[in-house]
């Protein structure tokens, strides 16, 4: 039922989630991680249909080492351009911070649609591959995740994840405590940007084409439902919330046409349901004692 | 060659309708306080409810040829009952979307995530039982109730149809601000938007004035979709979605929760909108957000809105 490239697209909408809960860990509601993804996949693939170095053979390969430069090269340039952006659209609060960032991924969507070096509707196809099969995509999904993830977990013990965790539960408090609070809301959505602009580079190869259609308001949408369903006060919830609702549409394939009705009820319900998201840190509390109550 | 005038006439007309699906956000936000994100899936509905009482038929995806209802409604009546329809609809979303949320006491972050998903679920039904193919209105003088198809205005070929979307909107909107400003349930619906608590005090039914207001919202959802897809057609059930966007650029471009920002902010949407020349109109899309963005920039309260102050 879930074979290897489902797999990879789980791991690429925990991924995905993980950069949208970067900033919320913040305060801040930002829906720009499809832009910076759409971002980091437009590059792979001109870099690598493009630029001969980075050794593209005829039979569309690609060196795994190229595959690595790039990541840098794609996390680099999200994270220059979200560090630009954030600077002006941080000031916003709220929703008028959602709203800009929507206005973000639109322009940026409009304009991978509208540039001259972007293939236009079609986008850009025969993306060289650096593994033969979807299997090999896992390594170094896989790898992403599990840096990520070790970050996140990291970042709860480091000052910036204090400070980060101080803002979101009162801005004005952690000001007022003298937390340089523009300073720490700009550091998580550049890490955000960096994460979702080696997410575009890894999904380019592995989707084979890459177009405009990969960032748009419906993926803002999406990835926001990862965090929010699987739970925004862990960095588990939104990984698990990703693997869960990209998997869900294939699974549901059955189903046929209903499918997206099925997913839309799921996202209508779920905050009705489960306010605080599937994995709460209650939960995951109640999971470690019953770990250690086995154990012993 | 478009004279500046039909130019003009086409920003206005579509400025008309983006300050309609900006009104409908709102009038909800101004109660609740948060976006309705199944506004543009309304409109999309009240395109289709509007098609099918005027006689237009569907195909299921070809799978059911020919398929329609057995009435052919001129466009003034079947427009208001798609409206009806649309008003009902919404009071649906904030049944299933929002009133349970709010019994709770929720962050506002996740009626965001509700609303989006009953927008989901609604335009999915829609491609379900309309299938995903465009459709035309039943074209001709039977559908304008006998009116030419175009009108000569100083010069330049007018279509009658964007002349009387532009009367409707504007009537709507008009309408709208009157009973707002005037009439004693505008007022408790004012009162209810100013202090949600008080107004209660005061012995306002909150509850009614926020289905109201959903009520409200939905036929304007449903206004503007009758008439972009009698003027423009119905290009597939997510059509809705994009003018929910461009919705939303204008509600934060006049101001959240102002109503005189939104009607002002359309028409300066559909008027940027117009002017863009035809060898750059793939960019058109961006643009308003290109306006928002710069707009949010330098003043964050959008133009005509109140700035927020923080409360300790």
């Amino acid at each position: 039922m879930i074979d290897n490239g489902l797999l990879v697209q789980m791991l690429l909408g925990a991924l995905l989630g993980l950069s949208v809960y970067l900033p919320l860990a913040a305060g801040q509601l930002s829906l720009a991680t499809p832009a910076f993804y759409a971002i980091g996949g437009t590059l792979a693939a001109l870099l690598s249909t493009r630029w001969a170095l980075l050794g593209g053979g005829v039979d569309g390969s690609l060196p795994v080492l190229s595959l690595l430069l790039e990541l840098l090269l794609g996390g680099l340039l999200a994270g220059v351009l979200a560090a630009l952006v954030g600077g002006l659209v941080l000031r916003l609060r709220g929703i008028y911070l959602a709203i800009a960032t929507i206005a973000l991924v639109e322009i940026v969507r409009v304009a991978i649609l509208n540039l001259p070096f972007t293939g236009g509707a079609v986008g850009i196809f025969g993306i060289p591959q650096p593994f033969a099969e979807a299997s090999g995509y896992l390594l170094p999904v896989l790898g992403l995740l599990t840096l990520a993830g070790w970050f996140c977990q990291r970042l709860e013990a480091l000052p910036l994840g204090q400070a980060m965790a101080a803002i979101r539960d009162d801005e004005l408090a952690a000001e007022c405590l003298g937390i340089d609070t523009t300073q720490v809301k700009l550091r998580a959505f550049v890490l955000s940007a960096v994460l979702a602009g080696a997410t575009g580079v890894l999904a380019a190869h592995f989707l084979n084409t890459w177009n405009a259609r990969q960032g748009t308001f419906d993926a803002s949408v999406a990835t926001l439902a990862f965090v929010i369903l699987g739970g925004s006060r862990t960095w588990l919830g939104p990984v698990f919330g990703g693997l869960l609702l990209t998997a869900l549409p294939e699974l549901l394939r059955p189903v046929g046409d209903a499918r997206l009705v099925l997913f839309g009820l799921v996202i209508l319900l779920g905050p009705v349901l489960a306010p605080q998201g599937l994995i709460t840190p209650a939960l995951l509390e109640r999971l470690g004692s019953l770990g250690r109550g086995a154990a012993r | 060659m478009e004279s500046l005038l039909q130019t003009l006439l086409n920003g206005v007309a579509s400025g008309g309708v983006y300050a309609l699906v900006a009104l409908g956000y709102t009038l909800v936000f101004s109660v609740l306080g948060v976006i309705n994100f199944a506004q543009g899936a309304l409109f999309s509905l009240g395109g289709y409810a509007t098609y099918l009482l005027m006689g237009g038929r569907i195909g299921v995806n070809g799978a059911w040829p020919g398929l329609g209802l057995p009435v052919a409604l001129p466009f003034g009546l079947a427009l208001l009952l798609a409206a009806l329809l649309t008003a009902l609809a919404s009071l649906l979303v904030e049944r299933v979307a929002f009133a349970p949320l709010r019994r709770r006491g929720a962050e506002p972050l996740q009626s965001l995530i509700t609303s989006l998903g009953a927008g989901v679920v609604l335009v999915n039904l829609l491609q379900i039982l309309m299938g995903a193919e465009g459709y035309a209105f039943p074209d001709g003088a039977g559908a304008l109730a006998g009116l030419p198809d175009m009108v000569v205005l100083g010069g330049a070929r007018i279509r009658t149809i964007q002349l009387l979307l532009l009367a409707i909107c504007a009537g709507a909107v008009l309408l709208l601000s009157l009973w707002l400003e005037r009439s004693r349930g505008g007022k408790a619906l004012r009162a209810v938007a100013e202090d949600f608590t008080t107004a209660r005090l005061l012995g306002i039914d909150s509850d009614a004035m926020v289905r109201l207001a959903f009520a409200l919202s939905g036929v304007l959802a449903g206004l503007g979709g009758g008439l972009v897809g009698l003027s423009v057609s119905l290009t597939g059930p997510y059509f809705g979605i994009s003018y929910g966007l461009k919705g939303l650029a204008v509600l934060v471009l006049g101001g959240l929760g102002s109503v005189p920002g939104a009607i002002a902010g359309g028409l300066l949407m559909g008027l940027a909108e117009a002017l863009v020349p035809a060898d750059a109109s793939g960019w058109r899309d961006a643009l308003a957000f290109a306006i928002l963005f710069g707009v949010l920039l330098l003043r964050p309260g959008g133009l005509l809105g109140r700035v927020q102050v923080d409360k300790v």
